[in-house]
């Protein structure tokens, strides 16, 4: 069957944590941190917004775009809350989540051979889905002294001729890295430069937890050349509803809309007026939510440290990513040798690119007392494993 | 009777370590105890008694009579449980009388309160009619007196 599957498709390797979670899912009492959604389930108000939906027989397509009244909410809230505008008649997309989004947006934007600048350690999806569509993904490296955070002069190094687009995901799962405004303005200088288009993925811009959260699109000449992307799943606990949006310039919108027509149609509809109650009354909700992360953050940051991992404190998003150097065990190692002694669920760090290599991720999408027991763990697993290096004295 | 549950209903506030005295068994059994009605579903959970006009924190309370059609097979059930899910209801009971549930209702401010009611509540399939009454002072609250004049009666130190 082979020689039927598509070249780029047949090459493209399985998620590297897929064998992990076999294991892990056919095991007994394991406290999972290996899950990037949030423990939270929807709130009822928006829950309850579909199910009145469904009541009033909203069971029909929608526009392609997506529903009017949506569109101008996020119009909205984007404005309100990102500081940029956008049209809701022809700026604005909404597609089934994020991950759709950013298809949509490389396969219209790439030819053949495109290349395509991202930031690693990074989201699972990104490196496929350009290669997905037949673009080249050039990784640019991240680093834990330096908080994961973008810098624009490794761009500079991994530049190379034929770039096209720059992905960029702040704050960034896995690592949790955010970055600040003038760091961010010198990478919109530099895109405005080589004249590159940036995917700024923002899903998880309403979790952050030291500084407020910039949008690129804001620096001057970015607006045009930016495709923020942003969804409902994080901020609002709305996973399984698959809905997020993508906002730009006109005719980008238009050429991922003619891609979403054909595959997609329209995002579910139900998920649609779920959304819009979540943008018009959801605030105080994603309010509550973000206190307690903040809260959690703290802890396991704390714990970590103190259990023997060095660990830096995320600045936004629900993930650690602690070095286990330490140890002396390599991030796969690790993550094996935690989940068999102390049944603790952590994902390695490779998972999520080379750069990921000597660190796990961490999800604090759990209850409190449950990372309390995980972190004693994982502090019993550290003690056992790490060598001594001096003898201790009885 | 579990004796956690009997320190429980007469409501002093104690920690585990005093009900441990008081009902003369080890912690670690009363600790037990806790979880046992935790897992019962009869303990459901602590809640503090607040005087909150003392501390100016933005806080609108209202009770809402509302009439509602009953369903075959869960009566009342599926309508009061959907109403009882929302953030903003505090307590609902079904009752006897002119109307069919009552509703406690908080929010930070009189607009929030008022969306509440005619965006969720009224709009609902089976809602045939509501009355909201705000409330404007409390005197007493899950049963602490709420004193707005501080006369506090003088007792003598000493007395024959």
């Amino acid at each position: 069957m082979k020689r039927f599957i598509a070249r780029h498709v047949g090459t493209l390797p399985k998620s590297g944590i897929r064998d992990f979670f076999e294991i892990v899912s056919k095991m007994k009492d394991v406290i999972s941190l290996g899950i990037g959604e949030p423990d939270f389930d929807t709130p009822w108000h928006i829950r309850e917004a579909a199910i009145y939906a469904l009541e009033k027989g909203k069971t029909h397509y929608t526009s392609n775009l997506g529903l009017v009244e949506l569109r101008r909410a996020i119009s909205t809230y984007v404005e309100t809350h990102y500081s940029v505008s956008y049209r809701p008649d022809d700026e604005v997309i909404v597609t089934v989540g994020v991950s759709e989004a950013i298809d949509l947006a490389l396969r219209a934007l790439l030819n053949p051979g495109d290349k395509v600048l991202y930031h690693q350690p990074c989201y699972v999806s990104y490196n496929p889905s350009v290669a997905l569509a037949h673009g080249v993904a050039i990784p640019v490296p991240t680093r834990a002294d330096d908080g994961f955070a973008l810098n624009v002069a490794d761009i500079e190094k991994a530049w190379q001729p034929g770039c096209k687009v720059l992905m960029i995901n702040l704050p960034c799962n896995p690592t949790g890295g955010t970055c600040d405004r003038a760091r961010l303005e010198k990478i919109a200088r530099f895109a405005v430069e080589k004249d590159l288009i940036v995917l700024s993925d923002e899903i998880y811009s309403e979790l952050v937890y030291d500084n407020a959260h910039t949008s690129i699109a804001v620096f001057p000449g970015m607006k045009e050349r930016t495709i923020f992307l942003h969804g409902f799943s994080k901020a609002f606990a709305m996973t399984g509803f698959r809905i997020g949006y993508a906002c730009g310039p006109a005719e980008l919108i238009d050429a991922m809309m003619k891609i979403h027509q054909y595959s997609m149609l329209c995002a579910p509809i139900l998920a649609q007026e779920a959304a819009v109650e979540a943008l018009t009354r959801g605030e105080d909700s994603v309010k509550k939510m973000r206190e307690q992360y903040h809260r959690r953050r703290d802890l396991v940051v704390r714990r970590l440290n103190e259990g023997g991992l060095k660990c830096h404190a995320p600045g936004g998003a629900f993930y650690v990513f602690p070095s286990v150097a330490s140890t002396g065990l390599n991030d796969r190692d690790f993550a094996y040798g935690l989940l068999k002694a102390q049944s603790v669920a952590v994902v390695p760090g490779t998972a999520f690119g080379a750069n990921g290599a000597g660190f796990v991720r961490a999800s604090f999408a759990t209850g409190y007392d449950q990372l309390v027991e995980a972190c004693d763990r994982i502090e019993r697993f550290v003690n056992a494993t790490t060598p001594c290096s001096a003898p201790s004295s009885s | 009777m579990n004796p956690v549950l009997k320190l429980l209903i007469e409501g002093e506030h104690l920690t585990t370590a005093q009900m441990a005295q008081v009902a003369g068994i080890p912690e670690v059994e009363i600790n037990q105890h806790l979880e046992q009605l935790k897992k019962d579903r009869i303990f459901l959970g602590w809640r503090p008694v607040l005087d909150l006009s003392r501390e100016s924190v933005a806080a609108v309370r209202a009770v809402i009579e509302v009439k509602i059609t009953p369903e075959r097979g869960g009566g009342f059930n599926r309508l009061a449980e959907r109403l009882s899910r929302f953030d903003e209801v505090e307590s609902c009971y079904l009752m006897s009388g002119a109307y069919d549930l009552l509703i406690f209702v908080n929010g930070p401010s009189l607009q929030k309160v008022a969306g509440f009611v005619s965006e969720k509540l009224s709009t609902l399939e089976g809602v045939l009619s509501t009355s909201t009454h705000f409330m404007l002072r409390s005197y007493k609250e899950g049963g602490f007196l709420i004193e707005h004049s501080s006369q506090e009666a003088d007792r003598l130190k000493v007395s024959p």
